[in-house]
């Protein structure tokens, strides 16, 4: 009896030859992933907090560089476009989006692929051809580069952003619920305020919040489209690079990269959230 | 509050935001449009305190960059500082105002010779800024023998322990000119036999070059990351904080001495205020605090007493009275030469 | 009569409806990307100005005959490698890209397939986090670590590994690093998504049936990945073919892809034509790319 008892018990404590979850070196690679992945990022910050100015040799810990970053006037502005065009563009995107969303998910109609293809255009034509074409048809059509042609090209390339997590949540959401409230005398109208917008509700922030972190840290259609007084923070950043490595730099990229990262936090946690509640 | 009037309400906030940010920049602003690194920050800040001017800088790596953007719908800039063969160019396509500085309060203290410029003769279109000349800096100590011999042979044809450790210029006509002098062709040559010599110089060096570039050319040098860099004057000058031993050559087959000007797209948002700085900018405290940060000499009289020391004392801010017949000013050449440097430089770069 | 009025009505009522739905968005869209791109196809024929811009209605092919030939200082034409050799460096980047991704990405992918099921979620955001930053900054990084007197040559140096610096900045090499750190989350995702599908239990079946890890790989998991992974080179492959930023800060100039070299010819290089026609030239390949993909994917969907 113990016998056939004690192999299981050994058994149970080592990786079995055909364990289908252990694979010999995965775990390796995994560890290589993201050493590879986050390495560089945290070399980045790590190096934003070092007191001297020779970038690679540490002498101390210091936000001299950070203090300098924020007191730099041409930073703030850079800072205050981005906030400005990423926030007028997701907002008028995701207006768009969830419109466009909202009779996309319903049912068919005539020109639908046409208007998948279109949405889904930003997302597949590689974005140096969109930045160009843009500035083309803004040179041949008259209006000048500035913060009006870069919130007008960022609006266009942020909407499929903002349209596919609120296209993904329209279509998980139970149609019955907006029937049971034709069935208790609400029309349309107020099916949809009060019973689907409100579900909609957290795709809408997520798409609205990823729209915004893509106009945030977008460069080569503002690089390209942009003109006098709208450079962005990742303009500036590349036009620092341009002249040189230096602390600065990696004080406003490490800035940079913490809001990314929040933001994109936020996002997922917001597209996550909902999840849970559905259950 | 119900969440559709919310997200309404953010719209149209939005839409204000917009609305603000747009009357708030036709407001008394000032875009200039410079190289990077070409203009001192607390100059600019200067000019606020005293105008109340907002003045914003944004930079561009080339002349071809500047012409590009100009050329391709402005960007919305009021001021420019082109070389002569860029302005020369502009005025030609109508992209520049005649802001008629020639008859501007200040323009008394423009020192003789700059008071006129081979492609805007009254100066009714530009008034001067920075002038200079090309050539290369090396440091002695990366170099075999710790001494070059003041010749672009060590440029063109480099020693074989300088391959791979030369930077050049990413400026056509500075790089074009260069060549010129060493293969000793006419620089406004018309003849494609001729332009071919100064390609196959071009083409032949083109594998011991590690970066053509215009920015970052100090810091370049300064962090050792290359033996010699075809510069400019006021740059090699930034060197020598970091670096006091580099030494800036003027090579005896020719030396470009340029001059850049500050000029008003025609379709500057803010003239006026343009008319102003460049105005502002002819006083000898102001000129003079541009070159204390660029390192290159200014065109106003009166700006000596303003200057730093350490300009006077540098042979390459200073120049020496024994390369004055090295200099090689600015020629205004035809269309034809103009296109054959186009295509060399376009083959050279691609 | 009643019900014609009626579906008359309907039909208008649906028809308002869906305009004022869809059409603000594809109305942007269709503004702001298709008639630009027109434009764009349509300015590839035309005549180049020398100063920037277009001579209008002056129509020539010489942007398309530029990718294979130039002209020479005496107008003869002959044959010019030079562009051509960027599309292919261009191919060839992101062909070690899309090779690199898969031989790194789909290991990690299987490491979190088989991972406890609360693991996962985590490790799908700590692998799409660093995506979604802005890729300029994490460019630079790289050129910190790269750069004659970076991060990497520095500690070789120190370990006396070496005694010269690497160059291991503006190259080949520093982009096709750049690249794959780009595009990895791409590859990793969609082969996580198939892998994610796959039943262990048949996995284990198979280890019972006495098969070695080889064939298991071989004949359960390629298999069951292969979805994912054909997204994924897809996914990684055609928009490497369009980078820009990365080869632009961590080429040096020397190294130019298409993308480099589109925005050349609307910068210094003032060749609005023929950086039309190459624009062209990669909105067809990607558009016909991502066309087959979305075929086949189609037709898979249909034969199940």
């Amino acid at each position: 009896m113990s016998d056939i008892a004690q192999p299981a018990a050994k058994r149970r404590f080592r990786p079995l030859a055909g364990d289908p979850r252990h694979w010999p070196g995965v775990g390796f690679m995994a560890a290589l992933f993201f050493g590879y992945v986050y390495l560089p990022i945290f070399i980045l910050i790590a190096l934003s907090f070092n007191k001297n100015e020779l970038v690679t040799i540490w002498t101390g810990f210091s936000f001299d560089w950070y203090l300098k970053a924020v007191q730099n006037e041409a930073v703030l502005r850079a800072a205050w476009n981005s906030l400005l065009i990423a926030t007028i563009a997701s907002l008028c995107a995701t207006a768009l989006a969830t419109l466009a969303a909202v009779r996309m998910a319903r049912d068919r109609f005539a020109g639908q692929i046409a208007v998948n293809a279109m949405v889904a255009l930003p997302l597949t034509v590689p974005e140096i051809v969109t930045a160009v074409s843009t500035l083309m048809f803004f040179s041949v059509v008259g209006i000048t580069q500035g913060l009006t042609t870069v919130i007008l090209a960022h609006t266009v390339f942020c909407i499929p952003f903002a349209y596919l997590p609120i296209r993904a949540r329209l279509d998980g959401l139970d149609p019955k619920l907006a029937e049971a409230a034709g069935d208790l005398y609400a029309n349309p109208r107020q099916a949809f305020r009060m019973i689907t917008l409100p579900l909609m509700m957290p795709g809408i922030m997520s798409g609205a919040v990823l729209a915004f972190i893509i106009s945030l840290d977008d460069f080569v259609t503002t690089f390209f489209v942009g003109g006098a007084g709208s450079t962005t923070l990742p303009v500036y950043i590349f036009g620092l690079i341009r002249v040189g490595v230096s602390p600065e730099v990696n004080a406003i990229s490490s800035i940079m990269l913490m809001v990314s990262i929040a933001l994109v936090s936020i996002s997922l946690l917001l597209g996550r959230g909902h999840e849970r509640s559905q259950r | 509050m119900s969440k559709f009037t919310r997200r309404t309400a953010s719209i149209l906030a939005g839409f204000g935001f917009l609305l603000a940010a747009g009357s708030g920049a036709s407001a008394q602003e000032l875009h200039l449009y410079n190289w990077s690194n070409y203009y001192p920050p607390e100059l600019l800040e200067k000019f606020e305190a005293e105008t109340g001017i907002k003045a914003t800088i944004d930079a561009y790596a080339s002349e071809e960059d500047l012409l590009a953007k100009l050329q391709a719908g402005g960007g919305g800039y009021d001021v420019i500082f082109p070389g002569p063969t860029t302005l020369g160019t502009m005025i030609e396509k109508g992209l520049v105002e005649k802001i008629d500085a020639n008859s501007m309060s200040n323009f008394q203290n423009v020192l003789g010779p700059f008071q006129t410029l081979s492609v805007d003769a009254d100066r009714s279109y530009s008034a001067p800024y920075m002038w200079g000349t090309t050539g290369f800096t090396y440091d002695p100590a990366m170099v075999p023998g710790g001494m070059l011999e003041e010749s672009w042979a060590e440029i063109f044809e480099p020693k074989d322990e300088l391959k791979g450790n030369i930077a050049m210029l990413n400026e056509m006509s500075d790089v074009w000119n260069a060549a010129a002098y060493y293969t000793g062709v006419d620089k406004c040559t018309e003849d494609p036999m001729e332009a071919q010599k100064i390609l196959d110089v071009l083409m032949a060096q083109k594998p011991s070059v590690k970066v053509y570039s215009n920015d970052g050319t100090i810091d370049r040098m300064s962090a050792g990351e290359v033996a010699v860099h075809m510069q400019w004057n006021g740059a090699a000058h930034r060197v020598k904080k970091n670096k006091p031993d580099v030494v800036y050559v003027y090579p005896k087959e020719g030396v470009t001495f340029w001059t850049d000007t500050m000029a008003v797209p025609s379709n500057a948002p803010n003239k006026e205020a343009a008319k102003q700085f460049i105005n502002w900018m002819m006083l000898p405290e102001n000129a003079a605090a541009a070159s204390n940060f660029t390192g290159y000499s200014n065109a106003i009289k009166g700006s000596g007493q303003y200057l730093d020391e350490s300009l006077s004392t540098d042979p390459a801010v200073n120049m020496p009275e024994e390369f004055a017949d090295r200099l090689s000013g600015f020629k205004k050449c035809s269309d034809e030469s103009k296109q054959l440097r186009e295509r060399v430089w376009t083959k050279l770069k691609s | 009569m009643d019900a014609k009025v009626r579906d008359a009505a309907r039909r208008r009522a649906a028809w308002r409806d869906r305009t004022l739905l869809v059409g603000p968005a594809a109305g942007a869209i269709f503004i702001l990307m298709v008639v630009p791109l027109t434009l764009m196809a349509w300015i590839s024929i035309q005549t180049r100005d020398f100063a920037g811009g277009v001579v209008w209605n002056d129509y020539s092919g010489e942007a398309y005959l530029r990718f294979l030939f130039e002209r020479n200082l005496d107008d003869s034409l002959s044959w010019n490698f030079n562009y051509l050799l960027i599309i292919l460096r261009s191919f060839w980047l992101s062909f070690i890209t899309t090779t690199t991704s898969l031989l790194v990405g789909f290991p990690m992918a299987l490491y979190m397939a088989t991972r406890p099921a609360r693991w996962r979620a985590a490790l799908v955001f700590l692998v799409t986090v660093p995506f979604w930053t802005n890729l300029l900054v994490r460019n630079y990084a790289w050129i910190l670590l790269l750069r004659d007197h970076g991060s990497i040559n520095s500690v070789l140096l120190w370990l006396g590994v070496i005694d010269q610096p690497l160059p291991l900045l503006h190259n080949n090499f520093a982009v096709s690093v750049g690249l794959t750190y780009s595009f990895l989350p791409f590859m990793v995702l969609p082969i996580y998504t198939s892998l994610e599908k796959l039943d262990l239990r048949l996995v284990e079946a198979a280890f019972d049936l006495y098969a070695t890890r080889l064939k298991v790989l071989r004949h359960i998991l390629l298999p069951a990945a292969l979805p994912g992974i054909i997204a994924g080179c897809i996914l990684v492959f055609v928009p490497c073919l369009g980078s820009y930023v990365t080869p632009e800060l961590l080429g040096g100039g020397k190294t130019m892809m298409i993308g480099n070299l589109i925005g050349l010819q609307f910068g210094a290089a003032r060749n609005w034509p023929f950086g039309a026609a190459l624009g062209f030239a990669l909105l067809a390949l990607v558009l016909i790319a991502m066309t087959i993909y979305a075929l086949r994917t189609q037709q898979n969907g249909n034969s199940r």
